[in-house]
């Protein structure tokens, strides 16, 4: 089988992860309790911005909408958390993701790709509104509480989450369906003349990366224990993944990783010092990562290293 | 029974009959060329066939199947393949890649990966150019990217090969190797429409020509047919008659 | 009961007007200058509060601000594109990957200028009374500043289509909007004239910005909401017509106020059903081809 073959041929590589996955996995043992507290919101934006790119990133389809799937996620945990066990509600946070995404893709995607930018980029202020009007006329509610869970828990909850998008973001590069995504993204009419059913491909691949999202937000709703739409539908949710995956390197696998984590860092850093700068600081990043390093962190690396090494072959 | 048929297609683009009451038929087996002046709706009628385009009226049937209205991978697996007019290829993946492609996902059968592979192989062998699978199919030069297109279309397994001016911008040698090419790809049963305007290669490969203008079809019938019939001439061949080339 | 469906319709027709505008706005951007700009709201949100500062600090009368807030927005937008988007262009391998990369660079703007704003004039909602006195029109009471704004509203899209009708620029503009690549054979500036159609679209925001702080408050976050109505106005006249989103403007306009009489708070959610709606059964809209 396929992932047999792909271990065997790079053992180094593997067992490097592993080190780096049990580094993880005992981190709340010996390291302070703000570390796991930043290493979750890394987690957070990991998870995030992978998903993102999961789609996004072969195709081009630019989805706007991670905050709206986010945001159903932490709504389902504000909803339900107080009368479910936590992974039921967590995976009802994932299913919802999924299942909106589902309708949106299905809507959208087999038109041409602009719709579904602005459909994305919309989603957000519509369950916005839509969910705040339900709250104040109907359920009567204006915010909900969500117990709290012990640090630790969210912690490896997300790292569960994390490892288990990971493994599916590198068994679908290396299926048949990645390889059919990027010939999507490539040329879509050729694809499609080549048998690739692409409006389903397209659609079942943005509600799996709209699964994650909803997922972690699900989870990370319990950081917050307070939670009504304004808090629970956030643009900025929309904005980050894209700066990171784009800064990191949309093309390859630990581009989005490596950005995320950068990003997430410096984030923590501004946050409490510069409130509003930061976010101009992130806008300028983004404008300055569009001119000048299309494809990334990882992309400006890799050709540097590919200049000094002098080969040349095509994207993996 | 016909491989393909069409009977009555017509297409609009908003006032103007791209493809206007065309009634045609291929034969299993065939190559059949299709030719006419620019704008004649040559490739517009490909459109139609492959399913990129849905006809306004007439319909198409594929092995006896009406096929107006399916989808283009539908139509792809049924067994109906083609390249385009500006080559479609996938220029960051590899030339092997390119190829598998629609091995994985235009066969009728369901293939594992590693047999798409060793078919993509044997393709690229068959179109000569084994030498760069692993390169980066926009490095390739035009000849060269043409036949990348071929091949990956072949993966798909077709009965019916629809090839859009695959002889456009080559030089007289490379013409010469895009005819080989075409008739070794008859030798394998494949039926094929061509739509060209190097009128040496039509003339000499073509078992029946259909000529379109305008749109509409003027005269269909064997390459020494389209060559005597006064219509074509006044229409389409026009000086080129006499000139042999 | 009449009375009632004229309240409603006009009350349409005055949201209806901003909607045209700030929509014929990004018709512009993104029919001609070809970028999908998500920070039209940011634009529009800026002219906002140049009216509210030049009115509150100042003492100067929102409709002159209108002649300095145009002004001042479309340079911000015309420095924009020549700058930023006319390096793009020319660094995009293709018209879609130049489409992608424009409108990501308009969401690096977004955080840009809000975040400015924020900073310059707090994060706070704020707001002036001017001509807020009830006015009398066929029979229902209105705000004179909203009645003005319908005229102004209208006024200046009249202008507007007058001047892509019948200037010399305007054809200019038209042609570079059918073929940039030809429009630039026959001798249209081409970088010049779809940087000065960004500018105008801009310039749309500026105007919309300013009459819209004339009836309502105004805080640095409310760019997101109009860019959203003006992707769906857009949408709903049909892509790359400019008439179309005129009418597409009213007509959204209209539909709120209807939704708004029966149930304030779901506007947003009836734009979005039309948009649902038109992506299932009519792309293309009113007016697109």
């Amino acid at each position: 089988m396929d992932i047999i073959k792909a271990v065997s041929k790079k053992p180094f590589e593997l067992g490097f992860l592993l080190f780096i996955l049990i580094v993880l996995a005992t981190l709340p043992l010996y390291a302070p309790e703000y570390a796991v507290v930043l290493l979750t919101s890394i987690l957070m934006y990991i998870i995030i911005t992978v998903s993102w790119t999961m789609f996004s990133g072969p195709t081009g389809y630019i989805s706007l909408a991670p905050a709206a799937f986010f945001g159903i996620g932490v709504y389902t945990s504000a909803l339900l958390a107080l009368v479910l066990p936590l992974p039921v509600v967590i995976g009802i946070g994932g299913l919802a993701g999924f299942c909106l995404a589902l309708l949106v893709g299905a809507l959208t995607l087999r038109l041409r790709g602009i719709y579904f930018v602005m459909f994305t980029f919309g989603l957000v202020e519509l369950l916005l509104h839509f969910i705040l009007w339900w709250e104040v006329n109907i359920s009567g509610t204006t915010g909900r509480v969500v117990p709290t869970v012990a640090n630790a828990t969210v912690y490896y909850i997300l790292l569960i989450i994390f490892s288990l998008l990971m493994l599916t973001t590198y068994l679908l590069r290396n299926s048949k369906f990645g390889i059919a995504l990027q010939s999507i993204g490539e040329f879509e009419e050729a694809a499609a003349h080549r048998g690739i059913n692409v409006n389903v491909l397209k659609t079942i691949i943005f509600a799996i990366s709209a699964l994650f999202m909803g997922a972690a937000g699900a989870i990370m709703a319990t950081r917050w224990t307070y939670i009504d739409p304004k808090i629970a539908f956030n643009p900025l949710i929309s904005f980050m993944p894209v700066l990171m995956a784009i800064f990191g390197g949309i093309r390859y696998l630990y581009g989005p990783v490596i950005g995320a984590a950068f990003f997430a860092y410096v984030e923590e850093f501004l946050i409490t010092r510069f409130p509003y700068h930061y976010m101009l600081i992130f806008g300028v990043i983004m404008l300055v990562a569009i001119l000048y390093m299309p494809d990334g962190l990882v992309g400006l690396i890799q050709k540097l290293w590919k200049r000094t090494s002098g080969e040349t072959d095509a994207v993996t | 029974m016909r491989l393909l048929e069409g009977q009555g297609v017509t297409k609009y683009f908003g006032g103007l009959a791209a493809v206007f009451e065309v009634d045609f038929h291929v034969d299993p087996g065939e190559v059949f060329g299709l030719i006419g002046p620019n704008g004649a709706g040559k490739t517009t009628l490909f459109n139609l066939i492959s399913a990129a385009l849905t006809p306004k009226s007439g319909a198409i049937k594929f092995k006896g199947k009406n096929i107006t209205g399916l989808k283009p991978h539908q139509i792809c697996r049924m067994g109906v393949a083609r390249t385009f007019q500006t080559v479609k290829i996938f220029a960051n993946m590899s030339v092997l890649d390119n190829v598998a492609l629609g091995a994985l996902f235009g066969a009728s059968a369901r293939l594992s990966s590693a047999d798409a592979e060793r078919q993509a192989t044997a393709l690229l062998e068959f179109v000569g150019l084994s030498t760069q699978k692993a390169a980066p199919a926009k490095d390739l030069t035009l000849a060269n990217q043409k036949r990348l297109e071929v091949a990956g279309a072949l993966a798909t397994q077709p009965e019916l090969l629809l090839l859009d001016e695959i002889m456009a911008g080559l030089n007289p040698a490379e013409v010469a190797q895009a005819m080989e090419l075409v008739a070794r790809i008859r030798d394998r049963g494949i039926t094929i429409i061509m739509i060209e305007h190097v009128m040496k290669a039509i003339m000499s490969v073509c078992d029946r020509i259909m000529v379109l203008h305008h749109g509409q079809k003027i005269a269909d019938g064997t390459p020494q047919e389209i060559a005597n019939s006064k219509t074509v001439i006044k229409v389409y061949l026009g000086e080129k008659a006499d000139a042999g080339s | 009961m009449i009375v009632t469906i004229l309240d409603v319709v006009i009350a349409g027709l005055l949201m209806g007007g901003i909607y045209a505008l700030i929509a014929m706005g990004l018709s512009l951007q993104y029919g001609v200058a070809r970028v999908l700009n998500i920070a039209h709201g940011e634009f529009i949100m800026i002219g906002a509060f140049i009216t509210w500062s030049l009115y509150t600090i100042v003492g100067i009368n929102p409709l002159v601000s209108l002649a300095i807030c145009g002004p001042i927005v479309f340079i911000i937008g015309f420095i924009l594109y020549r700058t930023i988007f006319t390096r793009l262009r020319d660094a995009s391998a293709s018209p879609a990957a130049f489409e992608g990369s424009s409108m990501l660079a308009c969401f690096g703007l977004l955080f840009i200028i809000q975040n400015v704003a924020i900073l310059i004039w707090g994060a706070d909602i704020k707001g002036y009374s001017y001509l807020a006195f009830p006015v009398n029109f066929a029979g229902t009471v209105f705000a004179a500043n909203r009645l003005l704004t319908l005229v102004f509203a209208l006024f200046i899209g009249s202008v507007f289509y007058l001047f892509l009708a019948r200037t010399r620029l305007g054809k200019g503009i038209r042609a570079a909007a059918q073929d940039p690549a030809a429009a630039g054979l026959m001798g249209v500036n081409i970088k010049q004239v779809l940087a000065l159609c960004f500018g105008f679209g801009a310039l749309m925001a500026g105007f919309g910005g300013t009459l819209i702080s004339m009836s309502y408050n105004i805080q640095p976050t409310m760019g997101l909401e109009y860019t959203v109505i003006a992707f769906i106005v857009i949408v709903l006249g049909g892509l790359g017509s400019i008439p179309g989103s005129f009418i597409g403007g009213l007509l959204l306009g209209l539909v709120g106020s209807i939704v708004t009489h029966i149930e304030p708070g779901l506007s947003l959610v009836a734009y979005y059903i039309i948009f649902m709606l038109l992506l299932l059964a009519k792309p293309t809209g009113i007016l697109g081809k």
